[in-house]
């Protein structure tokens, strides 16, 4: 590869060599850049990408006037009779999917198995993550919106607005996010998931807020601010225009923090009875419903839990790379396989 | 002749950047001997910082590094990293250029010295501490006893400079780096720092290895020279050949770009002291305060203070850091209250003016902020930054505003092209043309220039002043110009006014005060400034002891 040629270079370099990776390009380039340099962050995205796809095209879904017919041939309300053929120990519903390529190879009929009353326990499982999803993405947006502006307005203004935003924080703040979480469960539970996300969302921006407003406090004593000043900007383009976008990326890094603390909160709550309410289903109800049959029928347990695991550490992921990739301090360091690679060439 | 301290022996520092290795510093060869000086000079870039690091293996992990560093006949390139550990702090000892960063701010000073004395010493606490006081009290810094238990943000400046000094000489090393030890310090701080490393170079017989690009300090220090260019040595000599006979074009160019204090033209006025027409900012007996903030008192950064600035003038306001000079800039183009008095911007009041006044006047007006890479908000393309000021006037908008702006980009000489960049990828020369380029774009008539050439290079600097001077000329704005640089203000200004701990000393016109100056704090300030000759120098720093 050309980029490994020991380069004994005789050209001349003018000007600061520790800019030359970000020459010419602008800021969102060189984030996108170091982005997808980012190994596990580049990966998780794909593999998140494929799993909201898989999910989604699953199953029958309505969007207004669109109907979409789904892949798999059982809806989660459908009833089939419960198959005990070939399952151990006489126990009906086992999971039919097998992955030893010298045997039984393929999903089967029931690949996830069934659940008591004989509903397919796949469509379940990609109703739950579907659900689940869509909280993900809705409390993180509405955190993310509400977090934002709260730290905005703080941090820009600074005195008593600040201090009283700051307060209605903290008080957020000291009241245990399940237990808000159940009471809203309790109240607008049977709303459906829509609104149950919405609701939590106003209680998801408590950490964003402290950080924008952090973020708004320095960047706010910038001389490019007191030039905007002076060149006559109103208050709400210094915030919009000038200071917003420069903040952006600790506003999209903890959007993603909270979008996997969400996907948590949801399953608790479910768990314990106060989030998604029968018949719909979630990951977590399906756990709850469950939690008894774990020793004898563990894939019951299994199929959500892995879905849930996929999601949240996928997410994580992300929100680190994104991190890396926003942090101006950090330098990409040469690796030790490049490193090995050049020494080859030049012993050559 | 003796071992050197130091001997480099082409020496090459190479960065893995993207894919590719770009040398930092090509061949170098030189050798210092105890007691000696080498200076390193060059413009930012030019790799004179990488080859100090490179000598005690300091660099980032993307670097590699040819050739041969031997420090008192021992290799230093190649070896283990315990092996350099005995030799750092112990023979070779850095001094950095920010003693704030270089200092950690949750211990004491006494501690860190300390910890360098026990990491190389058996040395047990008491005795070490007994180093320590030692120490400091041969760096200078007042109440020794006191000071050992002292944490750095306690300190001023230049105490903070000789706590690093007093930490770099912990172990009597035989080579003292020093990376730009003075370029963050006043003028005054620095001929004292200046003075304390000459005089423990005699008595310790230490070698200096001394990184700057300021050619005073350069003048006033090296014994031998050595300038670079772009990673390469241009030039290699003693202090006196390089002053007085430079050889290579390079090494001319960066000695013409030094500006010398009372050496430029004066520059006249279009109208008579008689006929003064209005001034178009009028300081009357200004106070302005910082506000009490919880348990921090008000201070008060500038008292009872009247300046007038007249059309087509440049007056330039120097004075040490923290003497008030931002202040008064900023108050000036109302971006702070002042407390009483009166303040005018081209006939208009803005002492109690609303936002929607203060909006109007600043029309008439343009700031340079003193950090160019923070002046431009790096998420906007630089076209924007300029156009800004015009838009947001309502002069003009779309294609109308595109070619104001490239006529801007025109009048302070960047290609048109840029229009599009964004403020990381131009040059500090570069960054600060744009910001002068915004400060234009209503055509002010008055500006504030708050140290625009602090962030730049000689060189640079010379260019920026030459275009600075020639809009002055073309456009006749009134200028309030705010340096600590005696020499650049020589060069611009008609006036010049000193400022001390909030205060003006002096004002008048630019001969009377930089050449016949009457206060001594006046004549402090410039007796302080380094001169690019080291003949004179030596004769000033002569005086200047003597005075004391």
């Amino acid at each position: 590869m050309s980029i490994f040629k020991r380069k004994r270079s005789v050209e001349v370099v003018s000007g600061d060599i520790a800019n030359r990776e970000v020459e010419g390009l602008s800021q969102g380039q060189i984030v996108r850049r170091r982005f997808i340099r980012h190994r596990g962050a580049m990966i998780s995205l794909i593999v998140l990408v494929a799993v909201i796809l898989f999910v989604f095209s699953a199953l029958d879904f309505q969007l207004f006037f669109i109907k979409y017919h789904g892949w798999w041939k059982y809806s989660f309300t459908d009833q089939p009779e419960i198959r005990t053929q070939g399952c151990p120990g006489g126990l009906g519903g086992c999971p039919t999917l097998s992955l030893n390529p010298f045997g039984a190879f393929g999903l089967g009929d029931h690949p996830f198995g069934q659940d008591d009353i004989g509903r397919d326990y796949f469509a379940l499982v990609m109703r739950g993550a579907q659900r689940s999803i869509l909280v993900m993405f809705i409390i993180g947006i509405v955190g993310g919106i509400v977090g934002t502006v709260i730290g905005a307005i703080s941090g820009f203004y600074r005195g008593w607005t600040d201090s009283i935003l700051m307060r209605f924080t903290d008080f957020i703040i000291t009241i245990p996010s399940v237990i808000i979480g159940s009471v809203i469960g309790y109240h607008f539970g049977n709303l459906g998931v829509t609104f149950l996300a919405l609701y939590l969302g106003l209680f998801a921006w408590t950490g964003l807020s402290r950080l924008v407003r952090g973020e708004f406090l320095s960047l706010r004593e910038r001389e490019f601010v007191d030039a905007a000043k002076v060149a006559g900007a109103t208050n709400r383009r210094i915030i919009f225009k000038h200071i917003l976008p420069n903040a952006v990326g600790v506003i999209i890094v903890s959007v993603t923090l909270i979008m996997s603390g969400a996907i948590l909160l949801e399953t608790a709550l479910s768990y314990l009875g106060f989030g998604v309410v029968a018949p719909d289903v979630s990951l977590g109800l399906l756990i709850s419903q469950y939690q008894d049959s774990f020793s004898s029928r563990p894939w019951l347990f299994w199929y959500p839990g892995i879905f849930i695991i996929l999601i949240a550490l996928t997410v994580n992921f992300i929100g680190d790379g994104l991190r890396d990739a926003f942090d101006p301090r950090q330098r990409r360091r040469i690796s030790r396989k490049e490193r090995s690679a050049e020494r080859k060439v030049a012993n050559a | 002749m003796s071992t050197p301290v130091l001997k480099v022996k082409d020496y090459t520092i190479e960065f893995w950047v993207d894919g590719t290795w770009y040398p930092a510093a090509i061949d170098m060869n030189f050798e210092l001997q105890a007691g000696k000086t080498l200076a390193i000079v060059g413009e930012s870039g030019s790799g004179k910082s990488t080859t100090a690091l490179g000598v005690m293996s300091l660099l980032a992990s993307n670097a590699r590094t040819y050739g041969s560093v031997q420090v008192k006949g021992v290799e230093m390139v190649g070896t283990s990293a315990g092996h350099l550990q005995k030799y750092r702090g112990k023979e070779v000892a850095y001094i950095f250029q920010e003693p704030m960063t270089a200092l950690n701010p949750v211990y004491t000073i006494g501690a860190q010295i300390i910890e360098t004395l026990r990491t190389h010493f058996d040395l047990g606490p008491k005795e070490a501490r007994t180093r320590a006081i030692e120490l400091i009290s041969m760096v200078d810094i007042p109440n020794p006893e006191q000071s050992v238990d002292k944490y750095p943000h306690q300190l001023s400046g230049g105490q903070r400079q000789r706590a690093m000094i007093a930490q770099a000489l912990a172990c009597d090393p035989a080579l003292l780096i020093a990376d730009e030890p003075t370029t963050a310090l006043d003028v005054t701080v620095q001929a004292e720092i200046l003075d304390l490393m000459r005089d423990l170079r005699s008595k310790l017989n230490s070698a200096i290895l001394l990184i700057t690009h300021d050619m005073g300090v350069v003048a006033d220090m090296a014994d031998e020279i050595l300038v670079m260019k772009d990673g390469r040595t241009v030039e290699h000599g003693s202090a006196d050949q390089i002053f007085n006979n430079p050889q290579h074009p390079y090494t001319k160019e960066l000695l013409a770009a030094v500006p010398v204090l009372g050496t430029s033209p004066k520059r006249s006025l279009s109208y008579s002291e008689s006929a003064k027409p209005a001034p178009v900012l009028n300081l009357e007996d200004v106070t302005i305060e910082y506000p009490k903030r919880g348990r921090v008192p008000a201070f008060t950064a500038v008292k009872n203070l009247s300046l007038q600035i007249y059309p087509g003038e440049i007056v330039g306001l120097v004075g040490e850091s923290g003497s008030g000079k931002t202040t008064v800039g900023r108050a000036s183009i109302g971006l702070l209250p002042i407390k009483s008095g009166k303040l005018e911007v081209v006939g208009h009041d803005i002492s109690h003016a609303s936002q929607k006044d203060l909006q109007k006047i600043r029309r008439h007006t343009g700031i340079v902020f003193q950090d160019p890479a923070s002046s431009l908000n790096p998420r906007l393309p630089i076209g924007e930054s300029i156009g800004e000021p015009i838009f947001l006037a309502g002069l003009a908008k779309g294609a109308d505003l595109a070619r104001k702006v490239e006529d801007l980009l025109d009048q302070v000489e960047l290609p048109r092209s840029y229009r599009n960049r964004y403020p990381h990828e131009l040059s500090g020369g570069q960054r600060q043309r744009v910001g002068i380029a915004r400060a234009l774009a209503l055509t002010p008539d008055l500006m504030i220039a708050d140290e625009p050439t602090s962030a730049l290079d000689v060189s640079v600097q010379a260019r920026f002043l030459e275009l600075f001077q020639d809009l002055q000329q073309k456009l006749q704005f009134a200028c309030l110009f705010i340096s600590h640089d005696l020499a650049v203000v020589d060069i611009l200004s008609h006036r010049v006014a000193v400022m001390q701990n909030g205060e003006l000393v002096e004002q008048g016109d630019r001969d009377l005060i930089l050449k016949n100056p009457q206060m001594a704090y006046t004549q402090r300030l410039i007796a302080a400034v380094p001169v690019p000759n080291p003949a004179e120098q030596e004769k000033r720093r002569v005086a200047r002891l003597a005075s004391k």
